[in-house]
């Protein structure tokens, strides 16, 4: 059972892992993006775009192709809420917004674009799409509970699990990442270097963005099996994702543990025979740990787990 | 043979929400020479050095460098041009070690491998001390200096601008910036110096450029001119402003500090055991470097932050009150703090509603009496000559020095008899600073008791009756101003030299006629152990 609820667990936790991702990477360029939970909503709908394209184009009958499936998909959903975060970073960084402002209306916008198209959309493959999506190693149930725990999932699961390590490396050692943080910690010692900011945040919010929706379109397409869309709450998602952000302190790597956490606590009730009411009480336990986070790491004063210094503070140059 | 000219502005000008920053302004600089940019506060100094190093664009005129037109649009263009600055508010990540502030920014990729054997190198051929794995946030404020001008350095800049380098350092360390600065000229580096103390003008630079309200007045080699005419230049008209120590006897303690200690925000000690008293008509000044506990000493004191230790008013310890209950015992005191905005003044508010903040409680009533508030501030705004459009405009928009008016002129009509003010004439030109000084002697010699926290020296040795100086939240002695230098100051800043440890007999801060008896400050001792238990 232990192990049925860790493949569980894990499954769920992609979910926060990807938003978690994304909003790092944006948090580090100092920009707080509220709008994640929109933005996953977007990523969602453009996998689902991606579904019927890939259908349209290579047909029904024949067998699914799962490279490319898995290639048409991703880059719609990447594209759809890469341009959920042009929005957010024009706004913000262009014409300096207010960040809260900004990333609230656009989780409004995205579950409201998803809700709208998403309803008038034709659903017939996902089913279909989802069943090549969600395996990646078709021959792990021969290999006992080692391949019944670390093979049993699909692509996504280890494209997040690679983008997290990737990131932290990204951020800590390369030198990009170190002139990215600068730019999340004080944009104007950044800018007197000669660091592009705005480059530097425009990037930041797009790829973040990208990431961040590919955690739509793994809820839908590959935890979900393709069969809830509209009606799932992937807006929900999305906000436990930017409190993971803060759970992790701003390290993707720590990132991974938490999603696992979180995908657990959100999997537990299914293994505890408890009424749908207490079910409710579950929900709220990420939220709790977050918070016991927060507590702990302000009361310790870490420096290195603070969130960037001038993280919501948009940059203007001729600002005195 | 003329020297070549490295920079040259040409009828510069730029200004900000309708007033001129900058106005037509043309300076030169040659090549290997320091070249001292002088000016009150807001006479435009910084605004120019900005649109030199790209922060900043210029709306008219050109910039010349090296006799080529530059076109300079960002800070990047500007480090092409050779051009570095180190700001008075420094650019720098917090969180990161010396070494990866002073290779942000660099794109070659060979260069940021090697950059710690540069950073070293550099270290070592100006002499600097500075250990480059440690986080700024670790570092003292000329720690934090160095780390700024190795940046410039490394990236192998001609052309420095030093933005008020000393305004945070002791005599000393400004002494060892000066022949660093020295140096480079040696190099053949030339070198800005934006500042607004004569001494420093006259000591290292080699022609002086002056700027008033914006506009380029003229530039004078140093070696032909002297302070005072350099102080008519920068003030426009002959000034007979003179700073002086108002002598008159001062009465017993009115405020006796005993074994204060306090922490910052972030926990750490700011204010280790501190003991002093303050005298009616006596202003006791406060020096050190900056962040060694000045602002925890007057929020302790004014009731804003929780301490240890006793402070008692004519013999009653008022530990644990909140301004209120101070306020209630018919204790008054005054607070002007160092953060105008922040602290003293709420910025959207208007003056009239600005002053009704310290006094609204005293009518009877749920409305505000605005009527006798806004006679009050019209009242204030002649009495001061504050600049201001109404009675209603929002504090924000007045000038720093119109803004401490206000602020000053409501935390004196309360009539004190303590005044706790940090750093009360920063940021404000030299008759607005006369204008505070004047106001402090006045109520000097209405018998109230001053604490001065500054940070000119000068001012510092001419203005206080003593000085008490602070060193990492430690007091490092109390000297009377008439029997002390400012080299003797700057000793004491660092650590160098410490009374408490070289005449401990003396009881530094102890009144010898203490309102309270050594037996009641004892018991005052047990029954705050008794309450913290």
């Amino acid at each position: 059972m232990i192990g049925s609820l860790i493949v569980a667990a894990i499954s769920m936790g992609i979910v926060y892992l990807f938003g978690c991702i994304g909003e790092t990477i944006i948090e580090k360029g100092g920009n707080l993006n509220l709008g994640i939970p929109g933005i996953m909503c977007l990523g969602a709908l453009g996998g689902a775009v991606g579904v019927n394209v890939y259908f349209k184009i290579f047909g029904t009958e024949k067998q699914v192709i799962v490279v490319l499936i898995l290639l048409v998909t991703i880059l719609f959903a990447f594209l759809f809420a890469a341009l959920g975060g042009m929005i957010y970073a024009f706004l913000t960084v262009s014409l300096h917004a207010n960040q809260n402002v900004t990333g609230l209306t656009l989780t409004t916008f995205g579950v409201g674009l998803m809700k709208f198209f998403g309803s008038n959309m034709n659903h017939d493959n996902f089913t279909t799409a989802s069943n090549a999506i969600k395996k990646l190693f078709t021959f792990y149930e021969k290999l006992g509970w080692f391949g019944e725990n670390f093979l049993s999932y699909g692509f996504l699961v280890y494209l997040a699990f690679i983008l997290a390590i990737l990131t932290g490396v990204f951020i800590k050692y390369t030198r990009t990442g170190l002139f990215l943080r600068a730019v999340g910690e004080s944009p104007k010692t950044a800018d007197a270097q000669g660091i592009n900011v705005t480059a530097y945040k425009y990037l930041a919010i797009l790829i973040g963005s990208g990431i961040a929706g590919l955690g739509g379109l793994y809820y839908v397409m590959d935890r979900s099996g393709g069969t809830t869309f509209v009606e799932a709450s992937i807006e929900a998602f999305g906000w436990l994702s930017v409190a993971l952000v803060i759970f992790s302190m701003w390290k993707p790597w720590v990132g991974i543990l938490g999603s696992i956490l979180f995908g657990g606590l959100y999997v537990l009730p299914q293994y505890l025979h408890i009424s749908n009411i207490q079910i409710k009480l579950f929900d709220l336990l990420p939220y709790v740990v977050t918070v016991v986070i927060l507590i702990i790491t302000s009361v310790l004063d870490a420096k290195n787990s603070q969130p960037p210094a001038s993280l919501g503070v948009n940059y203007y140059r001729e600002d005195r | 043979m003329d020297k070549e000219v490295v920079v040259e502005f040409r009828n510069i000008s730029k200004h900000f929400k309708g007033v001129y920053a900058n106005k037509n302004i043309n300076i030169s600089l040659y090549k290997g020479e320091i070249l001292s940019i002088l000016g009150e506060n807001g006479s435009g100094k910084t605004t120019l050095m900005n649109m030199l190093s790209g922060i900043y664009q210029p709306e008219e005129g050109e910039i010349f460098i090296r006799g080529e037109k530059a076109s300079i649009h960002s800070p990047r263009d500007a480090i092409s041009y050779g051009i570095g600055m180190v700001h008075q508010h420094f650019k720098l990540v917090d969180v990161f070690t010396a070494t990866e502030n002073i290779i942000l920014g660099i794109e070659d990729k060979k260069a940021f491998k090697n950059a710690y054997d540069k950073v070293n190198e550099i270290a070592q051929k100006y002499g600097f001390e500075i250990d480059l794995k440690k986080k700024i946030h670790n570092m003292s404020v000329s720690e934090k200096q160095t780390v700024e001008i190795i940046k410039v350095l490394y990236r192998n800049a001609s052309i420095l601008i030093l933005d008020e380098p000393t305004a945070v350092l002791t005599p000393q360390e400004a002494n060892k910036l000066f022949s660093i600065i020295k140096k480079m000229r040696e190099d053949g580096k030339s070198i800005i110096l934006i500042t607004h103390k004569l001494a420093e003008v006259m000591s290292v630079s080699d022609r002086v450029a002056i700027l008033r309200k914006g506009e380029y007045i003229t530039t004078l080699n140093t070696k032909e001119t002297n302070e005072r005419e350099l102080t008519e230049y920068m003030v426009g008209k002959k000034v007979d402003l003179k700073l002086e120590r108002l002598k008159i006897q001062a009465s017993p303690p009115v405020l006796e500090i005993r074994d204060l200690q306090v922490k910052k925000d972030d926990g750490t000690r700011a204010i280790d055991g501190l003991n002093f008293y303050l005298r009616g008509g006596q202003i006791l000044g406060v020096a050190g470097i900056a962040g060694s506990g000045q602002k925890e000493l007057c929020e302790s004191i004014v009731g804003l932050r929780h301490y240890n230790g006793y402070i008692t008013h004519k013999g009653i310890n008022i530990k644990g009150f909140s301004a209120e209950k101070i306020k209630e015992l018919g204790i008054r005191m005054s607070f002007i703090p160092e953060d105008r905005l922040g602290l003293g003044l709420a910025p959207d508010l208007s003056i009239t509603d600005n002053l009704l903040l310290k006094t609204y409680n005293l009518k009877k009533g749920i409305f505000v009496d605005r009527d006798s508030a806004r006679k009050e501030a019209k009242e204030l705004i002649e009495r001061y000559g504050v600049v201001t459009p109404s009675t209603e405009t929002p504090v924000k928009n007045l000038s720093g020095g119109n803004i401490q008016k206000i602020l000053v002129g409501r935390e004196i009509g309360s009539n004190p008899n303590v005044i706790i003010t940090a750093y009360p004439v920063r940021g404000l030109d030299i008759n607005s600073s006369y204008m505070i000084y004047d106001i402090l002697n006045e109520e000097k010699a209405k018998n109230t008791a001053i604490l001065f926290i500054g940070e000119d020296l000068d001012v510092l040795l001419t203005f206080c009756d003593k000085i008490m100086v602070l060193c990492e939240g430690k007091c490092m002695g109390i000297v009377h101003t008439k029997n002390t230098t400012k080299e003797e100051i700057g000793l004491m800043m660092t650590g160098a030299k410490n009374y408490l440890e070289l005449e401990p007999e003396k009881k530094t801060g102890f009144a010898p006629d203490s309102l309270l008896s050594e037996e009641d400050w004892n018991n005052l001792e047990r029954e705050g152990s008794k309450n913290d238990k």
